[in-house]
């Protein structure tokens, strides 16, 4: 045998357990969960497809159209919402604090990451609570009379993402922000620019790619999460992850669970399609 | 503009902490409600969540499975980029997407799709398939992570080993391992993280024996509690201190 | 347009790093003049606070006659062409060259008129459309400095401009920016590390060494007749001999010279492509240790009968016949003594 086909050989014994590994326990669920989508829940038993009816039920049936419709909404508020508050809050942090300070700066920035998930969603409903801080500071300032329920609408459910997901993208758009060479502020300071226009004119374009990039990151981690919703929303809108946990708890509907989880799948492949053509830019 | 760049930093500081703050200080609340008004000090809620077994349980297997799953998945992404980089295997740019692939997909469909592979095998809800799970999502990680650290001047000294007689194995274990130790070790500690907050996969394929999130969610179903606060906090706290401490001996070796 | 520069006692510390003491300097309008030296030196901290990018711990910076020391970068008549050319990468050639003077309120159809002029007169006409990145390092260069002259500053701050290109481009562009400068006539301030560029491109070099300047004057004065042993040796390959003062002259290691020294002693400089087989100066016999050919000269070391482990550098012309071992007579011309180095 050749020194190359030894060499191809052994490569592929080294690739080989992770690529096992992968289509056992990624590419065969994968498939299954296509071809379970494909069958329909008849009583307690599963009856094997192919069948579209799930999907069928997705677009006429209102309840799951309004999930989809739920998800994409606030999905598309928490993006924008939290790239509109972020990017400020890293360029102030990139330029406007002491270089001594800024590591500090964005260490507390993301401070919350270290909590977990589960537990920085429900430190949320400790705030917007009926008892909770905002509301009772609030009564006591004498702004408010009664507190207003946010807890369990879907106000709660946009506050925890965001608050999510402002750290998020504060992180992501600093260090694109940090990486960027100084002389194109200098230089566009030197040709006449007021502060307003060098941003504006020069570094907010230069870090939309960062920004497309997070933005779209936001928008695939948002429409899949189960925990946010659950804890904050409340019952009265659900959105798609939660619609699937449904299926799968109360009724053992593997089919339609993964008929709907195919619809996700979906709906963040159109996002990165969206997306795609900002995601590179030529550096000079 | 100073004054208007302080006060975001400041209002956004406030929205970003509120939560955090009202965590860490109505852990130790002296009364039934994690809420205000603040009736007193006190560290029952954190002996008791001590006290916990169950919730001590769900600790100790979190470290179970993020150390198990994190370690496993970091052989196999060390072993494939060393396979892919080394040499041109035909299709090399699809096994690539393929190993990526993963962490393109939500976990919710990554659980979905293993509960009812297992489910329809017989395998039970457990550690065991949770940890299967978390190798899923963290392989793509470790593999990109190795394979981006493994540079010319890498695959230069694996070529110099060789042609000093040494085997593949050895190649392996001894030269290429050592030289990436730091990608190693930001995979491995990057694996553990999101393998230890990790809620969806762990929820779904889990049964008796389950990780901190899930019993941190069901202690959630009970209602607003201190002692959720407590086990929250104390995680927070543990997590800021391992930070605390991987900076200043990170810090010293640059510095020295 | 054009202006001169004036700085006066300009003092610039670091913290406590002090990186220049007390800097006087005066440039002619439409003088095109390099601040030489090695990195550290100071040149590019002198640049900067030109340009209002640093503001001096003491001292004032005039530009034709008004104090500009605390004006920001806006509001001065330079404009800077940086290292890394800072090209807008979002933006094609034109509305980078433009950039300056959209800045001023210059209406669009006016401003892409000149901008395609002045791509023009750098050689890229053509590509006014295209993007920085299609380019080369070249032309990202021409490109940098279009933008900087479109808005007809006073004076032009050229950062190493040329160091990431190679030899042949580099030479090229010193011809091109020497051939622009005297057409624009604005005052060029460039600064390098390369005293060969800076010979080629200023009118007068400044060089400078730890925050002092060492020497100003024209590339032959600081060439030819260097003020310091560190200038002297900076701007080309120097022979270096001690000599001591002895009745009416000289005493060296090669004997008594018949040249003035000072009481203190000093340093006699001798250029390679100043010692050879004739000179006004007579070096006594000297052996041929070794040889190279360099294509337009021999490389030789010669060691003096009289000092035999002193080493002698020597540029011979491109004929001459030599063979390590051989005795010959040694002349020198353009001698220069210089004092000692004052210890740091």
């Amino acid at each position: 045998m050749s020194i190359e086909q030894t060499e191809r050989r052994q490569g592929a014994a080294l690739v080989a357990p992770a690529l096992l590994w992968t289509v056992a326990f990624f590419v065969l669920p994968f498939a299954a969960m296509i071809w379970m989508s494909l069958s329909h829940l008849e009583g307690r038993e599963v009856v094997s497809g192919p069948g579209i009816g799930n999907y069928l039920r997705i677009f006429t049936e209102p309840s799951l159209l309004r999930g989809i419709r739920v998800s994409l909404e606030i999905t598309a508020i928490v993006t924008v919402l939290s790239v509109i508050l972020a990017w400020p809050l890293a360029w102030i942090i990139a330029t406007r604090v002491p270089p001594k300070w800024r590591r500090l700066a964005l260490m507390l920035a993301v401070l919350p990451f270290w909590t977990s998930y589960v537990v920085r969603s429900y430190s949320w409903t400790l705030v917007l609570g009926e008892n909770g801080i905002v509301m009772q500071g609030l009564i006591q300032l004498g702004l408010l009379e009664q507190p207003l329920q946010i807890m369990a609408t879907r106000t709660a459910t946009i506050i925890g993402f965001v608050h999510f997901f402002v750290m998020l993208l504060t992180l992501t758009i600093y260090s694109n922000l940090v990486q960027l060479s100084p002389n194109y502020a200098r230089a566009a300071e030197d040709l006449g620019a007021s502060r307003w226009q060098v941003i504006r004119l020069v570094i907010l374009p230069l870090t939309l790619p960062g920004v497309m990039t997070g933005a779209f990151l936001t928008f695939v981690l948002c429409i899949g999460d189960y925990i946010t919703p659950q804890i904050l929303g409340g019952n009265s809108e659900l959105t798609l992850p939660q619609l699937i946990m449904l299926q799968l708890g109360r009724r053992g509907d593997y089919p339609m669970a993964s008929a709907l989880a195919v619809v996700l799948m979906v709906l963040v492949t159109l996002a990165y399609a969206a997306c795609a053509r900002w995601l590179k830019m030529e550096r000079v | 503009m100073r004054i208007l760049s302080w006060a975001y930093l400041v209002l956004l500081f406030l929205f970003i902490l509120l939560p955090v703050g009202a965590l860490v200080v109505f852990s130790f609340q002296d009364g039934r409600l994690p809420v205000p008004p603040f009736k007193g000090f006190t560290l029952e809620w954190y002996a008791k969540v001590i006290a916990d077994r169950d919730l001590m349980a769900a600790l100790w297997n979190s470290f179970l499975v993020a150390f198990g799953s994190s370690a496993l998945a970091l052989v196999l992404g060390f072993l494939a980029a060393s396979g892919l980089a080394r040499v041109a295997l035909p299709g090399s740019v699809l096994l690539r997407g393929l190993l990526i692939a993963p962490m393109t997909v939500s976990y919710l469909i990554i659980a979905l799709g293993l509960l009812q592979v297992f489910n329809a095998v017989g395998v039970r809800p457990s550690l065991l398939s949770t940890g299967i799970g978390h190798v899923v999502i963290n392989l793509p990680l470790c593999f990109s992570i190795i394979y981006a650290a493994m540079g010319e001047h890498q695959r230069n000294a694996l070529r110099a080993a060789r042609d000093l007689g040494a085997r593949e194995w050895q190649v392996l274990a001894l030269i290429s391992a050592p030289m990436l130790a730091p990608a190693l070790a930001a995979a491995f500690f990057l694996s553990v993280t999101f393998s230890w907050d990790e809620f969806i996969i762990a929820f779904l394929l889990t049964r008796f024996d389950v990780t901190l999130p899930v019993e941190i969610w069901s202690m959630l179903r009970s209602g607003l509690s201190p002692a959720t606060n407590a086990i929250g906090s104390l995680v927070f706290l543990v997590s800021v201190a391992v930070v605390v401490t991987l900076e200043f001996t990170l810090f010293r070796k640059s510095r020295s | 347009m054009t202006a001169e520069v004036r700085f006066q006692a300009i003092h610039h510390r670091f913290g406590t790093f002090t990186a220049l003491h007390r800097v006087d300097l005066t440039i002619a309008p439409g003088e095109f003049i390099v601040l030489l030296g090695p990195s550290g030196c100071g040149k590019t901290t002198l640049l900067s606070i030109l340009g209002g990018f640093v503001t001096p711990t003491q001292g004032k910076v005039l530009i034709n006659g008004k104090d500009m020391t605390h004006v920001p970068p806006r509001g001065r008549p330079t404009t800077t062409m940086f290292q890394d050319y800072a090209l807008f990468p979002h933006m094609s050639l034109r509305d980078n060259v433009a950039f300056g003077l959209r800045m001023r309120g210059v209406a669009k159809t006016p401003r892409r008129d000149r901008a395609q002029e002045m791509l023009d007169m750098v050689g890229l006409g053509d590509k006014a459309e295209r993007r920085p990145h299609e380019l080369s390092g070249g032309q990202r260069q021409r490109v940098a400095l279009a933008r900087a002259l479109a808005v007809s500053p006073d004076v032009l701050l050229l950062d190493e401009p040329l160091g990431a290109l190679d030899l042949k481009l580099r030479r090229q562009m010193q011809d091109e920016l020497k051939a622009i400068q005297r057409r624009v006539g604005t005052t060029f301030v460039h600064v390098t590390h390369d005293q060969e560029e800076a010979m080629a491109v200023a009118d007068r070099i400044v060089v400078m060494n730890q925050g002092r300047i060492e020497h100003c004057g024209t590339p032959e004065e600081v060439y030819l007749h260097p003020a310091s042993l560190f200038s002297a040796g900076f701007m080309g390959e120097m022979n270096r001999i001690p000599v001591t003062a002895k009745g009416m002259g000289a005493d060296s290691p090669l004997g008594a010279l018949p040249l003035p020294v000072a009481s203190g002693g000093g340093v006699l400089c001798l250029r390679p492509e100043n010692i050879g087989f004739a000179g006004e100066l007579a070096l006594g016999p000297a052996r041929l240790v070794d040889t190279g050919f360099f294509g337009t000269h021999h490389r030789c070391h010669f060691a003096p009968l009289s000092a035999p482990d002193l080493r002698l550098v020597a540029h011979l012309p491109q004929g001459a016949v030599l063979e390590p071992g051989r005795e010959v007579q040694l002349y020198a011309s353009n001698p220069v003594i210089l004092p000692h180095e004052a210890a740091a």
